[in-house]
């Protein structure tokens, strides 16, 4: 088992080749122009109508959202037939609020920083959104989504990862995306994102006590397309809001930074470590060797 | 009348099938020396086990598993995947020891470490297909860069470690059928293969760790840390010493005749490994505080979930340091064992704690494998101890094949 200088400088060579490939390979698409869609949700406007249930389940072929509004009594969470859903809270004051739930749309996407094949994967536009002929079903992309919103079709034999896809055919062609364009109150504001947040910010600020004086999305997450203003705790609404602040893929570059690293470093050091130790063989056979002549001499 | 065909058969080969498949018996002696009772309960779990596997495929994973909407990954991601790759470590590390350090010493433990290395993968891969939703989708991963995924970085590593071990295993392999050329390729060969199998180990079994990065509000303060994936790296160090101890203690038992007449000390291999042992554990156990320190953790520690973490790196990782250390000071081989046993236990429980127990700790619903999962991962196991044991038998794994022993420097 030997192995000379020029097998060394191989072997090193061909995986600080493989090492600078991977380093040189893409990162993922950030859409963080101005441009990108958005929708500002005021949950002090939304009547609990739930329109934008009905529009959603058309416009993506699922089952009618229930009739009653008695579904409203209990917290309820986006599922594989559901792509968004009204929940219900009471101020303390006894008035009533509604915030509808869905995929936010983060511009830094943790479900598609997450996905080994890109079948979710954000589109320049802005939504988010999911092929299933590329998708192995790993469900990685609901681990990483801080906000819970992909669902899985466990009982299928053939399952896909279910969530919105903010309508990015209708966006495609002008429209706007179907919830938004049925929502009678003027709760949902579709538009670019920017101009959201000023529109967010100027009602806050012109109704001073109203809100609570946070634009939700604004930076959750790194900042989502999906924006908030409410005068209630949101975390009562049904949302997730112990998200951090920093977006989740900025969680991961760090570790996976290692790779190339290791790659390059990696090879020479241990093939350093083995020439070392047969150098140190070798002398110790040497030594035995001139022992034993000495002895016969 | 079928078996006098077999033995037909057998009899036109008599010296391959014979020698090589069914030991030198012929295939009444050698169905017959399989009626054992170990074999009858390795028998029944896969009469169990294989249907619902395959059950699986028909149905779909709500049929069988109790993943949920809140809990997407169970127990054969926590364990056939996050734990079966640990335990496997030990194939990198002995091979590095032998190879790239020179410590000729451990040479006869280095093959079984390989093997289980090997088998340990396979399984975890089988499991893992299992766990996908649509298995067949995997070869997307070769077209498909996500490459801001820590997923896909285990995924290509994974892929490319199992080939180095199963060329690593060619070696073993080529000495059992007798071909001398190209053995001797791969025994040139060993050095690059253990180079590589350094790096992807390296990388992947931190990158199981990275994997968790993304899910701060998901996964407990006290599990949680930004270097969880260092933790994964180190404990799959202590997982491949343990279990190269543990098995190197259980295959010397159970296949006397394919060691005796050799002189290897395993004894004192194994007081070897448990200096090793206690230092990397030490190590982990100061790493571990030093994560709960970073993470302002500390209030958690007074909570059922504080408890549970100090059970873990107190009754898991300190208590097995101190039995390491103190057994390989104190020559008590016995010591060092039973430090191996909780080692190997260590790392089954933080791979659990991280991906089950921890995970998704403030969800109302609580996932708790169903009954298929567990038997399905039992079903892995008995498989690869079986492969293991077949194998073994077979081919020079715990002993060297006479005619190859020349080749060793
Ligand atoms: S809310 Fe979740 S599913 Fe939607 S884009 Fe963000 S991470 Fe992905
Ligand atoms: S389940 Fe599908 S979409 Fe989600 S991360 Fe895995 S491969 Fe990507």
């Amino acid at each position: 088992m030997r192995i000379g200088r020029r097998g060394f400088f191989k072997i090193a060579a061909v995986t600080a080749g493989a090492a600078g490939a991977a380093s040189a390979s893409a990162a993922l698409p950030h859409a963080e122009g101005t441009d990108t869609p958005g929708v500002l949700v005021d949950t002090t406007l939304c009547v609990g109508c739930r329109a934008c249930e009905a529009a959603c389940a058309e416009k993506n072929a699922l089952p009618a959202p229930p009739a009653s509004d008695d579904v409203m009594k209990q917290r309820r969470d986006t599922a594989p037939q559901v792509f968004t859903v009204v929940n219900r809270a009471e101020k303390e004051d006894g008035t009533v609020r509604f915030a509808k739930k869905q995929c936010m749309h983060c511009l830094a996407p943790g479900c598609a920083s997450a996905c080994p094949v890109r079948a979710m994967d954000k589109t320049p536009a802005g939504p988010v959104v999911y092929d299933p002929s590329k998708c192995m079903g790993c469900r990685y992309c609901m681990i990483a989504c801080p906000f819970d919103v992909p669902k899985y079709e466990y009982d299928s034999w053939k399952p896909r990862v279910r969530k919105c896809g903010f309508c990015a055919d209708r966006q495609a062609k002008g429209l706007k995306p179907a919830c938004t364009e049925v929502c009678p109150s003027g709760a949902l504001t579709f538009g670019h994102r920017a101009e959201l947040i000023e529109l967010a910010k100027t009602r806050i600020y012109t109704n001073p006590g109203k809100y609570v004086p946070h634009v939700f999305g604004e930076h959750e997450a790194g900042g989502t397309s999906w924006l908030y203003i409410t005068d209630v705790d949101l975390e009562k609404l049904a949302l997730r809001t112990d998200v951090p602040e920093k977006d989740i893929p900025s969680l991961v570059s760090g570790a996976l930074g290692a790779p190339p690293f290791v790659m390059t470093l990696w090879p020479p050091l241990l093939m350093g470590l083995y020439a070392f130790s047969r150098r140190r063989d070798t002398v110790e056979g040497d030594a035995q060797e001139n022992a034993k002549e000495d002895r016969h001499g | 009348m079928a078996s006098a065909q077999a033995g037909a058969a057998v009899a036109a080969h008599p010296s391959f099938v014979r020698e090589k498949i069914l030991l030198g018996m012929s295939v009444r002696e050698y169905v017959r020396s399989c009626c054992t009772p170990a074999n009858a309960v390795a028998a029944a779990i896969l009469v169990v086990g294989v249907p619902i596997l395959v059950y699986r495929f028909i149905a779909g994973l709500g049929a069988t598993t109790a993943l949920s909407q809140t809990a997407p990954w169970g127990l054969w991601i926590g364990f056939d995947m996050m734990t079966g790759i640990a335990l496997a470590a030990g194939g990198f590390t002995i091979g590095a020891t032998v190879q790239l350090f020179g410590l000729k010493a451990y040479h006869p433990i280095e093959r079984p470490a390989i093997l289980t290395a090997f088998l340990g993968y396979v399984m975890a891969v089988i499991g893992l297909l299992a766990d996908l939703g649509r298995p067949w989708n995997i070869v997307m991963a070769i077209f498909n860069y996500g490459t801001a995924s820590a997923l896909f970085e285990v995924a290509w590593c994974v892929m490319c470690y199992t080939t180095v071990l199963l060329l690593e295993f060619t070696v073993p392999v080529f000495e059992w059928l007798g071909w001398k050329k190209l053995h001797s390729v791969m025994r040139n060969a060993l050095i690059g293969l253990t180079v590589l199998s350094v790096m992807f180990s390296t990388m992947h079994q931190s990158a199981l760790g990275s994997l968790f990065l993304l899910a701060p509000t998901k996964l407990h303060p006290l599990w949680y840390t930004p270097y969880i994936f260092v933790f994964f790296f180190i404990s799959a160090i202590i997982a491949g010493i343990s279990m190269v101890i543990v098995e190197s203690m259980l295959s010397h038992r159970a296949f006397h005749s394919q060691v005796a007449g050799q002189h290897v000390d395993i004894d004192k291999l194994t007081l070897g490994l448990g200096k090793a042992g206690a230092l990397v554990m030490f190590a982990y156990f100061f790493l571990k505080l030093q994560g709960v320190i970073d993470g302002h953790a500390w209030g958690y520690l007074a909570t059922g979930y504080g408890a549970w973490f100090l059970v873990e790196i107190v009754g898991f990782v300190l208590v097995p340091a101190l039995l390491f250390a103190y057994g390989s000071r104190n020559g008590n081989v016995t010591l060092v064992r039973v430090a191996a046993v909780m080692g190997v236990l260590s790392i089954i429980l933080n791979r659990l704690n991280v991906s089950i127990v921890a995970f998704n700790w403030n969800q109302p619903v609580r996932y708790v494998p169903s009954v298929s999962e567990v038997i399905v991962s039992i079903t892995l196991v008995t498989i690869g101890v079986l492969a293991f044991r077949w194998i073994v038998n077979r081919m020079p794994i715990l002993r060297e094949d006479p005619r190859f022993a020349e080749g060793h420097h």
